[in-house]
C-alpha cells in the first residue's frame, strides 16, 4: 500500500542522503521525494512517497526515527490529509491542436506559462488524480516533455497527526 | 586564549576522558599527530595497518565499555577502517573515528589522497560529520561521544579537513549536546513492563534469550537475578556470551546455528521467550516460520527498529535492557515471594530440558593421531581457570570457542558476530590488552583469519602487549571447507591454504616466542609454556583439517532440526576415500 511519509530534519548538507540512503540500503523504493525548508530556517521537510506492507512501513519509520539529524517522521496515510503536486508539461502543438490544447488546460484549470510557435508549456497543480488525468488527456496530442515535483501533503487540522497504531515510544515528539 | 583545531581536538580527548587513541599518521593529519606527541596524558597506539587501528579500538570498547578511539589519515587511511565500522555498526560497539580530510577549499578536486570520508562511511556507521569549521570542532566531538555511547552504542565518524586541524577557535569544551533529534529511550513502558511480568509467572516453559545488548547495558546482575528468582534457563548469542555466567545451572550456552541441541530444542519447544538486547539474527533463528512455533515473545531492547523487524514481539519494550530488567525485577518481587512454588512450576521443563543435554551433550571424538579443535580450546578453558579475556576470529575455531570457553563474565568475550570479520580478533586482543595490561588476554584464531592482521605482531611487540594467541591450523578456511563437504560434494573451491608460513618462525622474526604442537600429546606442555610466557606468544597448534563443527543448522533450517554429526555419506566418503578431495594433501605445512 502507498505511505505518504513527512519527515522533519535538520537543514544540514548530508541529511537527504542519509535519509535516501537508508531506503535504498534495504530495498525499498521511494516513489516521489521532495524537499524544502520548513517555517523554521534551521529544518527542512522531506515528503516521501514510498509503498510496502506494515511491517516494512512500521521498520522504515523506525528506520527514519533513528537518524540523528531526523527530528519527526509522520505516516499522513494514517490521518487525514491533504496532498498535491505540480507538473509542467510541455506539449507538442500542431497548428490543429492548439485550441484542443487551451480547451483541455481549461477543464482543469491549467495554466499555460510558455509557448512557441510549436509548443504549450502548461502547468498543473493539484492531487495525483487531477495531474494523471490531464496527462491523459494531453498525451494523444504528443508530450514532449514532463516534469512532476513529486507529492507534498499536510494534515487537515482536525485530525491526529500521530498515528494511532504506533506505539507513542516509537515517535520522537 | 585562541587554539589550533589540533590542540581543540586534543583537549576535547581530554576531556571526554580518552586514554588510548589507535592509529596510523598521514599528511593531512600531521599537525594533529604533531600535537599528540608533546602531551602525555593521551598515548597513541601506532597501528600497522588501519584496519588494525579499528579492531584494537573494537577490542578497547567491547573489554572496558568505554569508546574506542580511531585516528587515521584521509583517503586510504580512512577506507581501510571500513571494515571496522561496518563490524562496529553490526556488533553496536561504541567507536569514535577520527578521520582527516584534505582542506576544505579542496574538497571535491580529487585532490591527493581525497575520498569522500562521509560518504563512504554513511551506512556503516551510527552518525558521522564532516567538520568544516574549527569553531564547530569541539561541539562535534562532544557530540560524537555522546552518540557512540548512548541508545544503541555505535561508530560515529568526525572528519576534520587540514585547514580545520591548524586553523583557530577559542576553545571551551561544551558542557551539553545539542542534538534535537537524538533522544533515546531509556526506561520502559510500566504497563508493557507488568504485562511481561505477568506473562513470566504464567509461563510453564520460558526462556530467556539474551544478546549484545545486555553485554553493553551492563545487566549481567539484573539477568541472573531474573533467571534465579523465576528460575528460567538463559541461553546467549555469540554476541551474549559472558552476561550469564555459562557454568551456571541455568545456563544452556549458546543457541542458533551451533547451539547446544538442548538449547535449540528448548528454544522451539519454549512457551515464552524472554529477548534480552538481541535482534533475532538468521543466524541464531534458521528458518523464521518454525522459530519459537509456541512461544509469546517479550522482547526488550533500546533499538526500537530491532523490535518486530524479523520477528513478531507480543509485548514489545523499548527501553534500556538493565533499566527495564531492573524494573521487572521490583514487580516480580513483589509480586510473589514464594521460590518454592516458582521452582515447582518450572521443574519439569528444567528437567526436559537436562534430559535433552543428557541425550546430545557436546561431543567430540579424541584422535591419538591428529588434535581436535575442540581438545584445545576445553584445555585453554581449564588451564585459564575460566579467568581470561578472549578474542576470536571467525569461522570454525570461533564456535568451537563459543561452545567450550564457558566465559563467565561480561565483556570477556570478544568476537565479531554481526560483520563475521576475519582478521579481527588479533587486533582486538590487543585493544583489550592496552586497556587491561595486567590481565591474561586470548586470541583463539586460526591460520586463515591470523594472516589477514598479522602485521599487528609489531604493535604487540613495541607495545608490550602479552597476549597469547593460540593458532589452531588446519590448514583449511575451515567453515568454508564444512559446507563445501556438506553442500558442495566436498568439493574444496579456494578453501585448501596450501602455501602456509612457517608461524612459528613467523613469529620469531617479530621478536615474539613461537610454540607449535603437531601431535595432540604436545599440546598440553605447549599451552601451558605458552600462558607462563610473560610476553606475547604465539602457539602454532596443528588440528584436524577435516573435523567438523556440530550441532548445526543447515541454512534455512529450524531449530529442531538440527545435523548433530557427520551425515552417514560423508562419514562414507571420508573412510572410503571416494571423497572428491581436490587438494593435494602432500603440500603445505599440514602433518602428514
Amino acid at each position: 500500500m502507498e505511505h505518504i511519509i513527512s519527515v522533519l530534519v535538520e537543514n544540514k548538507f548530508g541529511v537527504l542522503a542519509r535519509v535516501a540512503g537508508l531506503f535504498s540500503a534495504r530495498g525499498y523504493n521511494i516513489e516521489s521525494l521532495s524537499v524544502a525548508p520548513t517555517l523554521d530556517p534551521t529544518t527542512s521537510m522531506i515528503t516521501i512517497v514510498t509503498a510496502g506492507d506494515d511491517r516494512i512501513i512500521e521498520q522504515i519509520m523506525k528506520q527514519l526515527n533513528k537518524v540523528v539529524e531526523v527530528l519527526k517522521v509522520v505516516d499522513l496515510t494514517e490521518t487525514d490529509f491533504l496532498d498535491r503536486e505540480t507538473a509542467l508539461i510541455k506539449v507538442h502543438t500542431k497548428p490543429q491542436h492548439r485550441d484542443e490544447a487551451i480547451r483541455i488546460a481549461d477543464i482543469f484549470r491549467a495554466k499555460i506559462v510558455d509557448s512557441s510557435p510549436t509548443t504549450y508549456t502548461i502547468e498543473i497543480t493539484g492531487d495525483v488524480d487531477k495531474v494523471e488525468a490531464l496527462i491523459n488527456l494531453l498525451r494523444p496530442l504528443g508530450i514532449r516533455e514532463l516534469i512532476r515535483t513529486g507529492r507534498i501533503a499536510i494534515a487537515r487540522e482536525t485530525t491526529r497527526t500521530t498515528s494511532p497504531r504506533r506505539e507513542p515510544a516509537l515517535l520522537k515528539s | 586564549m585562541k587554539k589550533t583545531g589540533a590542540d581543540i581536538f586534543v583537549e576535547s580527548l581530554r576531556h571526554e576522558g580518552v586514554k588510548t587513541v589507535f592509529g596510523l599518521p598521514g599528511g593531512v593529519v600531521l599537525k594533529i599527530f604533531d600535537v599528540l606527541c608533546q602531551q602525555k596524558d593521551i598515548e597513541l597506539v601506532l597501528t600497522r595497518h588501519e584496519q588494525g587501528a579499528a579492531h584494537m579500538a573494537e577490542g578497547y570498547a567491547k573489554a572496558t565499555g568505554k569508546p574506542g578511539v580511531v585516528l587515521v589519515t584521509s583517503g586510504p587511511g580512512m577506507t581501510n577502517i571500513v571494515t571496522g565500522l561496518a563490524d562496529a555498526y553490526m556488533d553496536s560497539v561504541p567507536l569514535v573515528a577520527f578521520t582527516g580530510q584534505v582542506s576544505t577549499n579542496l574538497i571535491g578536486n580529487d585532490a591527493f589522497q581525497e575520498a569522500d570520508n562521509v560518504g563512504i562511511s554513511r551506512p556503516c556507521t551510527k552518525h558521522n560529520v564532516l567538520v568544516k569549521d574549527v569553531n564547530e570542532l569541539a561541539q562535534t566531538i562532544k557530540e560524537a561521544f555522546y552518540i557512540a555511547m548512548s541508545g544503541r552504542p555505535g561508530p560515529v565518524l568526525v572528519d576534520i579537513p587540514k585547514d580545520v586541524s591548524t586553523e583557530k577557535a577559542e576553545f571551551k569544551y561544551p558542557d551539553k549536546v545539542n542534538l534535537r533529534g537524538y533522544n533515546p529511550t531509556i526506561s520502559g513502558n510500566k504497563h508493557q513492563i507488568k504485562q511481561a511480568a505477568e506473562e513470566i509467572m504464567k509461563a510453564k516453559k520460558p526462556m530467556i534469550y539474551v544478546g549484545g545488548g545486555a553485554v553493553f547495558s551492563d545487566a549481567a546482575d539484573e539477568i541472573r537475578e531474573l533467571a534465579e528468582m523465576t528460575q528460567i534457563p538463559v541461553t546467549m548469542t555469540l554476541m551474549g556470551l559472558g552476561s550469564f555466567p555459562g557454568t551456571h545451572p541455568l545456563a544452556l550456552g549458546m543457541l542458533g546455528m551451533h547451539g547446544g541441541y538442548w538449547t535449540n530444542m528448548a528454544m522451539h519447544y519454549s512457551d515464552l521467550l524472554i529477548a534480552v538486547g538481541a535482534r533475532f539474527d538468521d543466524r541464531v533463528t534458521g528458518k523464521l516460520s518454525e522459530f519459537c512455533p509456541e512461544a509469546q515473545v517479550i522482547h526488550i531492547d533500546i533499538d526500537p527498529t530491532s523490535i518486530k523487524k524479523t520477528f513478531h514481539a507480543h509485548i514489545p519494550i523499548v527501553g534500556d535492557v538493565k533499566a527495564v530488567l531492573r524494573q521487572m525485577n521490583v514487580m516480580l518481587r513483589a509480586r510473589d515471594g514464594n521460590v518454592s512454588e516458582v521452582k515447582a512450576l518450572r521443574a519439569p521443563w528444567l528437567k526436559q530440558i537436562d534430559e535433552w543435554k543428557k541425550a546430545h551433550p557436546l561431543t567430540y571424538k579424541q584422535d591419538s593421531k591428529i588434535t581436535k579443535p575442540q581438545f584445545v580450546i576445553e584445555r585453554l578453558f581449564e588451564l585459564t581457570k575460566h579467568n581470561a579475556i578472549v578474542a576470536t576470529d571467525v569461522g570454525q575455531h570461533q564456535m568451537f570457542a563459543a561452545q567450550y570457553f564457558k566465559g563467565t563474565k561480561p565483556r570477556t568475550w570478544l568476537t565479531s558476530g554481526g560483520l563475521g570479520t576475519m582478521g579481527f580478533g588479533f587486533p582486538a586482543a590487543l585493544g583489550a590488552q592496552k586497556a587491561f595490561p595486567e590481565k591474561l588476554v586470548l586470541c583463539i584464531t586460526s591460520e586463515g583469519s591470523f594472516q589477514m592482521n598479522l602485521q599487528e605482531m609489531a604493535t604487540a611487540v613495541e607495545h608490550k602487549l602479552p597476549v597469547k594467541i593460540v593458532l589452531l591450523n588446519n590448514g583449511f578456511h575451515g567453515m568454508v571447507r564444512q559446507w563445501q563437504d556438506l553442500f558442495y560434494e566436498g568439493r574444496y573451491s579456494a578453501s585448501y591454504l596450501g602455501k602456509l608460513p612457517d608461524f612459528v618462525k613467523l613469529a620469531e622474526a617479530y621478536n615474539i616466542l613461537g610454540l607449535r604442537a603437531e601431535k595432540p600429546g604436545e599440546v598440553e606442555s605447549v599451552l601451558r609454556e605458552g600462558l607462563k610466557h610473560k610476553g606475547p606468544v604465539l602457539m602454532d597448534i596443528y588440528t584436524d583439517p577435516y573435523e567438523n563443527c556440530y550441532p548445526m543448522i543447515p541454512a534455512g533450517g529450524a531449530h529442531h532440526e538440527m545435523m548433530l554429526e557427520d551425515p552417514p555419506e560423508l562419514t562414507q566418503a571420508k573412510k572410503g576415500g571416494s571423497h572428491k578431495r581436490k587438494v593435494d594433501e602432500g603440500e603445505g605445512v599440514l602433518p602428514a
